[in-house]
């Protein structure tokens, strides 16, 4: 049985041997300083409450935990259910970070909002929320990401967001992040970084779990409360980990409880062909942590791949290398081609349009349901809602639009 | 018994000179570039060379470094050939060397591994930027069992609270950081820089060099008194990327660093 506890990290930001703090001295202070705001916060009921207020009249929470009743019968074998984290405000699960760091970023007088995006997913729910407090706000993207996802390029802009074409290194969000680190280290005094992702130096990877833990406590609610029992299995996508790491960590104390993390299995098991640093990767220092990456044999990152841009990321959050080191939750892949297809099967049975990534987190749920009995229940979470990918989707089946 | 970093800091400070460290990016355009390069600055005087091991991810680097970096990875340079080539050098005719190398890239060699083939290539210390003091410890006590010198770097930032848990696991010297974000050039020494160095003397007997946003002549002079060195590095590199522009040829960038380490030196050792 594995011995994992939620009681991490430690004071130095410690998953058992992972996470802690590898980012230039110019940033640490900066980091204190968010630690102990982020904990007199936590501590504070009024800083709570103000945040479940904004959770259930802003965001719509709490999200519904929905019966798959037809991709139950497609499957064959214990009950699936969907956490709906894509009905929330901007359809998807990033919101909730972002609403909680917002709040974080008032409280430290601060005035101006920096954050990463791939897909835009989290540039959206930034823009979204520094909308909301009137904050200032700037979106670091890849130049090829900007290019191919005009959608929620223009979403940023429209909210009052300036999105800065990001041209150096892979062009993608790895340096998205590394522009976004280097602009803070610049202007840690006025400006708060919104990570968006399980990942980063010691507090993000914490932070960010608990602003996105509102999952996992609703759904393991929801299960008793529907079922009166909890799910025998819970599976999330991981890409950088965030709404894995809020699915999982309030059930990883349920030890009868299997967590199983899906990450980006791409076209192929070779390095540049997929984005699964779990699976295939080794222990290595990125973006300021210990974990889990891609990388060669001198530590140089490695090109990844995913169908998905929320998952083509080479690196993982540390909480999830230590629950890989831990043997507390499973990682295993879903190629590209089996997330496309839960991305239609999902959309014909239950007329919901899953995210490509969390498509992947659906078929290991089919693939795990048909190896169980109907008694039991399976519990995905559908991180969001699928609409950004239809042009991809359509590109890539050959339909035009 | 002093370290070769130590011993030039304490001949300079008796000739009440400072010293100067230019900073270059291993293999770009290539290694054997990259050896040319060390000697020329060698005959040039200077009194230490950075030698920057090209990393994919280097947030602390402005973009010029980073472009650099990019350049030499896409040549395919490696670490161990990075270090064949620097033992191939004759040490003995050229100033200490300093790597400037990513945590990610020393863990995924191995500490220990990547110490003793620094010590074989004949590096004398290390600037580790993204293993912050906090983290440096037992990295610490590995580095100074190998005979070398872990140097740690000061921000802007950093209160003097934790510059006291920085500087236990230093040595060499302190790398003053002069401004609060990433490497790059700045028009003039800030004076929130000067202060800060009065206080780092009441706090370390260590020398203390300041780098970040260093770029001619006329920034040594504020700092004359206060610290003991300077390091110059995106103003140096930024040649080389007009090297791969074709906009400098290669005889040309000789010329130029001859004469920016001329400059530097004499602004460094005038008394």
């Amino acid at each position: 049985m594995s011995n994992a506890t939620k009681s991490v990290p430690d004071a130095e930001g410690r998953f058992g041997e992972f996470g802690r703090r590898f980012v230039p001295e110019t940033l640490m202070e900066a980091l204190d300083q968010l630690h102990e705001e982020y904990l007199r916060s936590k501590a504070d009921p009024d800083f709570q409450s103000q945040l479940d207020h904004l959770l259930k009249t802003y965001v719509g929470r709490p999200s519904p935990l929905y019966f798959a009743e037809r991709l139950t019968e497609h499957a064959g074998g214990a009950k699936i259910y969907f956490k709906r984290e894509d009905l929330n405000h901007t359809g998807a699960h990033k919101i909730n970070n972002t609403i909680g760091q917002a709040l974080l970023t008032l409280r430290m007088g601060k005035k101006r909002v920096i954050a990463e995006t791939g897909a835009g997913q989290h540039g959206v729910a930034s823009a979204t929320a520094c909308a909301r407090f009137g904050l200032d706000c700037v979106v670091y993207m890849g130049e090829e990401d900007i290019r191919r996802q005009k959608l929620n390029v223009f979403l940023m802009r429209n909210m009052g967001a300036e999105v800065r074409s990001v041209t150096s290194g892979s062009r993608t969000l790895r340096d998205a992040i590394n522009e976004a680190m280097r602009d803070w280290m610049a202007s840690v005094d006025t400006t708060h970084y919104i990570l968006g992702s399980a990942v980063g130096p010691h507090p993000f990877p914490m932070i960010v779990r608990d602003f996105q833990s509102v999952i996992g406590s609703e759904a393991r609610q929801q299960c008793l409360d529907e079922t009166g029992q909890l799910p025998n299995e819970v599976i999330a996508c991981v890409g950088g980990g965030s709404n894995a790491a809020g699915m999982f960590y309030p059930f990883v104390e349920d030890y009868d409880v299997s967590l199983t993390g899906v990450e980006a299995g791409g076209r192929g098991t070779q390095p540049g062909d997929h984005a699964s640093p779990l699976t295939y990767g080794s222990k290595g220092v990125l973006h300021g942590s210990f974990s889990y990456v891609m990388q060669d044999e001198d530590g140089q990152t490695q090109d990844v791949h995913s169908i998905s841009a929320g998952l083509d990321y080479p690196g993982v959050g540390p909480e999830h290398s230590y629950w890989k080191e831990s043997g507390r939750v499973q990682y295993t892949v879903a190629t590209d081609d089996e997330a496309l297809e839960m991305f239609q099967l999902v959309a014909k049975l239950e007329g919901i349009l899953p995210a490509v990534e969390s498509s992947h987190a659906v078929a290991h749920a089919v693939k795990a349901a048909q190896k169980r009995s109907p008694d039991e229940i399976v519990v995905v979470c559908l991180s969001g809602r699928g609409d950004k990918d239809i042009s991809e989707v359509a590109r890539l089946t050959g339909i035009e639009m | 018994m002093d370290s070769r970093i130590s011993a030039v800091f304490a001949s300079l400070k008796e000739q009440n000179q400072m010293a100067f460290m230019p900073f270059i990016t291993a293999g770009d355009p290539d290694l054997a570039a990259t050896q040319q390069v060390i000697r020329t600055l060698g005959a040039s005087n200077v009194d230490m060379i950075e030698i920057g091991f090209p990393y994919s991810d280097p947030i602390a680097d402005g973009p010029v470094i980073q472009a650099s970096y990019t350049r030499a990875l896409e040549s395919k340079v490696s670490v161990s050939q990075i270090f064949k080539a620097l033992g191939e050098l004759d040490h003995e005719e050229l100033p200490p060397l300093v790597a400037m190398v990513s945590f990610a890239i020393v863990f995924r060699t191995g500490v220990d591994q990547f110490l003793s083939s620094c010590v074989e290539s004949g590096i004398s210390g290390l600037i580790i930027p993204d293993l912050p003091g906090d983290e440096a410890a037992e990295v610490f006590e590995k580095v100074k069992g190998a005979g070398l010198d872990l140097i740690q770097l000061v921000a802007p930032t950093s209160p003097r609270e934790r510059v006291r848990k920085i500087l236990k696991s230093c040595s060499g010297f302190v790398y003053c950081i002069a401004v609060a974000g990433t490497t790059g050039e700045r028009e003039r020494v800030a004076d929130s820089l000067l202060d800060q160095l009065k206080w780092l003397r009441e706090e370390t007997d260590l020398p203390l060099a300041v780098g970040f946003g260093i770029s001619k002549p006329d920034h040594v002079e504020p700092l004359r008194g206060l610290a003991d060195g300077v390091i110059i590095g995106s103003a140096i590199v930024r040649r080389f990327q007009e090297l791969a522009d074709k906009t400098l040829s290669s005889e040309d960038l000789q010329k130029e660093l001859t004469k920016l380490a001329g400059d530097m030196v004499t602004a460094t050792h005038t008394k």
